[in-house]
């Protein structure tokens, strides 16, 4: 298939594994940002053709996994109240709250569908005038702008009995976040194509320059990544720091400007707690006052129960690039895609999931 | 910006008291209900041979014997509705056994309210279905609910064939050095379904491939092919039939990605949905299991009937380590194990 085959194609694979593996002198650590990229680097083992001394740590780029836990279990209230059609897109529904998931509450006859665009949901709203139709906004820059679509048609159309419940992140914060940690043994970022097509990436310049960090704004695909990496890879052994384009069939540096001034347009940045990582400021987008009225929060005010953490799940390190998962005591175990500690386990960009779905047999407790 | 230290995750809570939509994803969730569930139950051997259907020898006959039942929302979608499904699905159950089909049974839950000229039809397309399999429909049975208590219409089918060989078909019967075949292109069922219940546009028309396979599979008997098992791909796709067939016959499977005929459309549909296409529903494909040396006889034939004309090779049992599992090599030529999907798949975010 022409744009897929391209570039899974066996002959460039080699060619660019034995090109990183020339430039490579000593160890160096790269995180691949996205969740998206995990999932390529483990199902194709890209991370197997490479040499020894290069390390692939995966991070916080999976949007349900960093979905706040208070807000799952809001959405999960919310979702249960009688007369409510909640709207989410497929992968939050296995997400675990503290009282379930989406998928549970669903068992229990609460109307939960699932939707592929908050544009579906709005529809359903126009639909059914007489139900409350609330759609779960979650995900980084990616998906903002439909949700900013959405928002504002709902109000040009007037139609009340749309709600979001938001939890949008913006993906910078969170990589300056890791590098400012003192556990941080990132050395190198692949950055998120799909965001960058839509944000561009300047953003990345400062982050790149203050950290002294090569950043390469890299796509999916198996050949994408590896070339992703040797950029990174050429940067870091030439002592540079730069943001660099491997996705530029995809990305122009200023981004898609009319999804920009969207998302500028309905949200405002905000502090946004991440799950499993804590509060990073100026990481979220909430919906600015304009738009208030469709905010799920106020409108179906919920007091939340206090959540038990388990001291267990060890997604939190997982997220942050400071574990792998299979380096978690419970992985395979005690936390499957049944019975799921943390959210890592359950996202089709998770990277427990990844690990679960295409590595369990090289842990033993999972044969 | 220092972050939080210390990892923040619930204590799970998975409701394991209800009955999920994943138990019927064909998937581990599934197949854990029908062991701990089922099973336990029943226990009969030849339930527990977890084969498509039971080959049963009375007075004197070999029969085959199974049943299935039929929810599918919309009721009609391109290449078929739940009346040909009902038909094929249960008919193809038999032929996995290696039989011909004689007879069927077809059960009906109605919904109060449901248009009659809906039902009308959906069995004329299980007459036409039948006639097209060689079957007929000789009892039934009809129930109707309180509107709100059903989908519109359930359908539950039951059907006996008759083995006219020697041959068992089975995973016990699988070897190293088989070849491994489908008869056609993979997941035009589940995405074909897909697209009109959500609503989603594709490139162009895609249709189910919804069909019998009775006659693919006597017709590589009759021809002398040495088949040792098949199996045909629902729920769950490709994955679930080799996961559950490696697993039951302890044999290696070694599948090549590039080999797995996929269509541009259905491909296409699985990127953007995140979707994997080895593990969408069919209801006119399998697998089937032959001797290598009649490997190239047996695609040719496949490959001459209008329901196998995408027919693959697509691996290979192997002697190898580990036993009871299967092997995927990617496109790039790294390997993976395949393993089973948990539940349902969902489609992803971004």
């Amino acid at each position: 298939m022409k744009y897929i085959d391209d570039y899974r194609d066996a002959a460039a694979a080699r060619r660019y594994a034995s090109a990183i593996a020339r430039v490579t002198t000593r160890p160096w650590t790269l995180m691949e940002v996205c969740g998206g990229q995990t999932h390529a680097i483990v199902r194709f083992g890209l991370d197997q053709l490479l040499p020894p001394a290069i390390e692939l740590i995966h991070g916080p780029g999976c949007p349900v996994c960093v979905t706040p836990l208070a807000l799952i279990d809001q959405a999960l209230a919310i979702a249960a109240q009688p007369g409510i059609i909640f709207c989410s897109f497929g992968d939050m529904l296995r997400v675990p709250g503290a009282a379930g998931d989406l998928l549970a509450v669903k068992a229990r006859g609460a109307d939960v569908r699932i939707v592929y665009s908050p544009l579906d949901a709005l529809r359903i709203a126009r639909a059914e005038p007489d139900r409350q139709v609330v759609f779960f906004a979650v995900g980084f820059e990616t998906t903002a702008p439909a949700t900013a679509m959405a928002v504002s048609q709902a109000a040009q159309q007037g139609i009340e009995n749309f709600s979001l419940l938001v939890s949008h992140m913006v993906v910078p914060p969170a990589m300056e976040a890791i590098l400012a940690s003192p556990e941080n043994r990132v050395q190198g970022f692949l950055a998120a194509g799909h965001v960058c097509t839509v944000m561009g990436y300047t953003e990345y310049e400062p982050i790149a320059r203050t950290y002294r960090v090569p950043i390469v704004v890299t796509g999916f695909e198996p050949l994408d990544i590896l070339q992703g990496v040797l950029m990174c890879v050429r940067q870091l052994e030439r002592g540079r720091a730069e943001v660099e384009n491997q996705y530029t069939r995809s990305v122009r540096r200023a981004g898609n400007r009319s999804a920009i001034e969207r998302i500028r347009e309905v949200f405002e940045i905000v502090p946004r707690a991440w799950r499993g990582v804590g509060e990073i400021p100026r990481s979220g987008l909430g919906l600015r006052t304009a738009y208030a009225a469709f905010d799920a929060a106020r409108r179906f005010p919920i007091t939340t129960v206090a959540t038990q953490e388990s001291p267990e799940c060890r997604s939190g390190q997982v997220l942050r690039g400071a574990l792998k998962p299979f380096d978690c005591p419970a992985f395979g175990t005690r936390c499957t895609p049944e019975q799921p500690l943390g959210a890592p386990m359950v996202s089709s960009e998770g990277a427990c999931a990844a690990y679960f779905r295409y590595r369990r047999r090289e842990v033993p407790a999972c044969r | 910006m220092p972050m939080t230290p210390g990892a923040a995750c619930p204590t799970p809570k998975t409701d394991q008291s209800t009955v999920l939509l994943g138990h019927g994803g064909g998937g581990a969730l599934m197949h854990r209900l029908i062991d701990q569930c089922f099973l336990a139950a029943f226990g009969a051997p030849d339930l527990a041979e977890r084969h498509d259907g039971a080959v049963l020898d009375l007075g004197g006959a070999r029969l085959a014997f199974t049943t299935d039942s039929y929810v599918v929302h919309p009721l009609f979608f391109p290449g078929g509705d739940i009346g040909t499904l009902a038909v094929n699905g249960t008919v193809n159950d038999l032929a996995m056994c290696g039989a011909r089909p004689r007879a069927l049974s077809a059960a009906f839950i109605l919904e109060e309210g449901l248009p009659l000229e809906t039902l009308t039809r959906v069995v004329a397309s299980m007459r036409a279905a039948a006639d097209a399999a060689g079957v007929q429909i000789v009892t039934g049975d009809t129930k109707v609910v309180d509107r709100g208590r059903g989908d519109g219409l359930f359908v539950t089918t039951a059907g006996v064939g008759l083995l006219e060989h020697p041959a068992t078909l089975a995973p016990g019967q699988i070897r190293p050095g088989d070849a491994i075949l489908v008869n056609g292109d993979l997941g035009r069922h589940g995405i074909a379904v897909m697209a009109v219940r959500e609503g989603l546009a594709f490139d162009g028309p895609i249709a189910s491939d919804c069909a019998p396979l009775a006659d693919l599979i006597l017709e590589l008997l009759a021809e002398g092919i040495a088949l040792h098992c098949a199996r045909d791909l629902t729920r769950g796709g490709l994955t679930s039939a080799l996961v559950e067939l490696a697993t039951a016959s302890r044999g290696h499977f070694q599948v090549a990605e590039r080999d797995v005929p996929v269509s541009e459309i259905v491909q296409g549909a699985c990127e953007i949905l995140g979707l994997d296409p080895f593990s969408v529903a069919c209801e006119g494909r399998m697998v089937l299991f032959v001797k290598s040396s009649d490997a190239p006889r047996a695609l040719a034939l496949l490959a001459a009937h209008p329901h196998g004309q995408g027919a693959a090779v697509i691996g290979r049992v192997t002697a190898r380590w580990p036993a009871g599992t299967v092997t995927v090599t990617s496109p790039i030529g790294t390997d993976r194990v395949l393993e089973m999907l948990s539940g349902e798949q969902l489609p992803r975010i971004c």
